[in-house]
């Protein structure tokens, strides 16, 4: 291992910006995307568990 | 045979294939992130520091797994596209349209670093060198595709124009590369080129090659997320996802 | 082969009565390729260099321009329906139609080309290779756009949609096209960058009319 101290290893050998910068926005987006599309399914979901609401609602109400 | 035939036809079906996915994406979750955790071990600990390019080459590490997937991705998605248009089979549309906004994130990744590293070892954020600016018209292809497919409303419509824009792009891109690198030569003699940058240690191709693996499980899974999501958005008003979604 | 040039005929004769669409790509071209030294500045050694660059991007827009109207009329009006209908391929009628539009919007630019190239400086064996590339690299801009065209018919927002789609693909008719007169200028000879480009040329009329007509046919299910 090439580190002496945490310092240094967040130093990067004077590179930190470019290291960092790069690692940094591949987590970022690839931690938000995966967020994202699981957001859409469950927007989906949302919206299908409201028809069905709906749905029995009014079955409901013809038959009462 | 035969059998083995139908079993996989019966996967082609929106209905069958939403809950297979479903059952898939955590062990596609647990490969990346198992590949993740071994490649960024070796990017940052056990790979040594380059001679020429100090700490800075370990851009590497995501630039270039990034920029293989973006190539890769347009190709899976122009296979499936393609398998769509000749067998009819709705769920292989639904992969193409899945699998290109991971695809374009990969390119827009592959740029990003690419410039990250450019900064410090050429001088220049960007420089008009030829994978580079392959990887920028990628990256519009990509955009063309979504933007395509945003653009018509009819879901089967939209899977058969984006699948011939695909494969019209598939036939292209080797053009692409090879005009790009013949324009490259031909401006730019005596700058630098990405091949010579870093000599190749074992471990540093190790730890490519375990990212690269990394980005490969995550692009399946978050893949699959999605088209569970286009699933059950074009299918909703048949009566299986009325009973799937409880 | 009649129902090809019966294609050619028709389309050029609806052209001819209005005018002005065709006249439109054309000015287009020429107020653009006058506007860059406006901001460039007049300095002819500067001028002389991007020369072909300029003419090369200002004929893709140009072509751009003319693509929305390929097959949106016939489309309006369901000729084009009637074409998929009738007993001659439509993949013929469809090759006539590019080449229509060729005729139409690409021709005037490569014998524009060599007049405005004059504007830039350049002398008479460059001019020669500038408006050769054009010959070879229009038809395949054409070609190219009508799979664009085909795609986008009657979508929303189509004309932008459209460029997003296409501008990607022209960039290797833009690179050998502009290149063969750069290469020739620089004394490497132009021959390789031409003969290039007449490949493409030869791939793209082979597969670019097949793949518009299969656009087509999705667009009219």
């Amino acid at each position: 291992m090439q580190w002496n101290s945490v310092g240094e290893f967040f130093a990067m050998g004077g590179y930190a910006l470019y290291v960092w910068g790069s690692f940094g926005a591949c987590a970022l987006l690839m931690i938000a995307e995966p967020f994202l599309a699981r957001r859409r399914l469950s927007d989906v979901r949302k919206s299908l568990a409201r028809e069905r609401l709906a749905d029995e609602l009014e079955l409901q109400q013809k038959n009462s | 045979m035969r059998q083995s035939i139908i079993q996989w036809f019966r996967f082609a079906s929106p209905q069958s294939f939403y809950p297979l996915a479903g059952r898939m994406i955590p062990w596609f979750w647990a490969a990346a992130i198992i590949f993740g955790i071994g490649g960024l071990w070796i990017s940052f600990f056990v790979a040594p520091t380059d001679a020429q390019q100090g700490e800075g080459y370990r851009i590497i590490f995501v630039h270039v797994p990034a920029s293989w997937m973006s190539m890769f991705i347009y190709l899976v998605m122009a296979f499936w596209a393609g398998l769509g248009l000749v067998l009819n089979t709705r769920v292989s549309g639904m992969m193409a349209q899945a699998l290109a906004p991971t695809g374009a994130l990969m390119a827009a990744l592959s740029l990003w670093t690419g410039a990250l590293w450019g900064k410090p070892m050429w001088g220049a954020w960007w420089v008009w060198d030829a994978r580079l600016t392959s990887e920028l018209i990628l990256f519009f292809l990509y955009l063309g595709f979504m933007a395509l497919q945003a653009a018509i409303d009819d879901p089967r419509r939209a899977d058969k124009a984006g699948a011939i824009l695909a494969l019209v792009g598939v036939v292209n891109i080797p053009i692409i590369y090879f005009s790009v690198k013949w324009w490259n030569t031909l401006h730019q003699g005596s700058t630098i080129n990405l091949n010579k940058a870093p000599s190749m240690a074992q471990t540093m191709l190790w730890g490519m090659l375990l990212m690269a693996l990394s980005f490969w499980m995550y692009s399946i899974a978050v893949a699959l997320m999605r088209v569970r999501a286009i699933i059950l958005e074009r299918e909703r008003h048949t009566e299986w996802v009325k009973h799937a979604v409880e | 082969m009649n129902a090809f040039l019966a294609t050619v005929r028709r389309d050029l004769l609806l052209a001819l009565r209005r005018k002005s669409e065709v006249l439109t790509a054309v000015f287009f071209f020429v107020i653009v390729t006058s506007l860059f030294p406006l901001g460039i500045g007049p300095e002819p050694v500067l001028l002389k260099k991007i020369a072909p660059g300029i003419l090369w991007v200002a004929a893709l827009l140009a072509t751009l321009l003319g693509l929305p109207r390929l097959f949106s009329a016939d489309h309006v009006d369901g000729t084009l329906e009637q074409m998929a209908l009738s007993p001659s391929p439509l993949g013929l009628l469809v090759a006539g139609k590019i080449l229509a539009h060729w005729l139409l919007c690409g021709l005037p630019l490569v014998l524009l080309a060599p007049i405005l190239g004059l504007q830039f400086d350049l002398d008479a064996s460059t001019l020669g290779i500038l408006t050769l590339a054009l010959l070879l690299g229009t038809p395949l801009l054409s070609l190219i756009g009508a799979i664009g065209a085909a795609l986008t018919l009657g979508v929303r927002g189509g004309g932008v949609l459209l460029a997003l789609l296409v501008l990607p693909l022209y960039i290797p008719a833009l690179i050998f096209g502009a290149g063969a007169v750069e290469a020739h200028s620089a004394g490497l000879g132009a021959g390789g960058h031409l003969s290039l480009l007449a490949a493409m040329l030869a791939l793209a009329g082979f597969f670019a009319p097949w793949a518009t007509t299969a656009a087509l046919r999705i667009a009219l299910e």
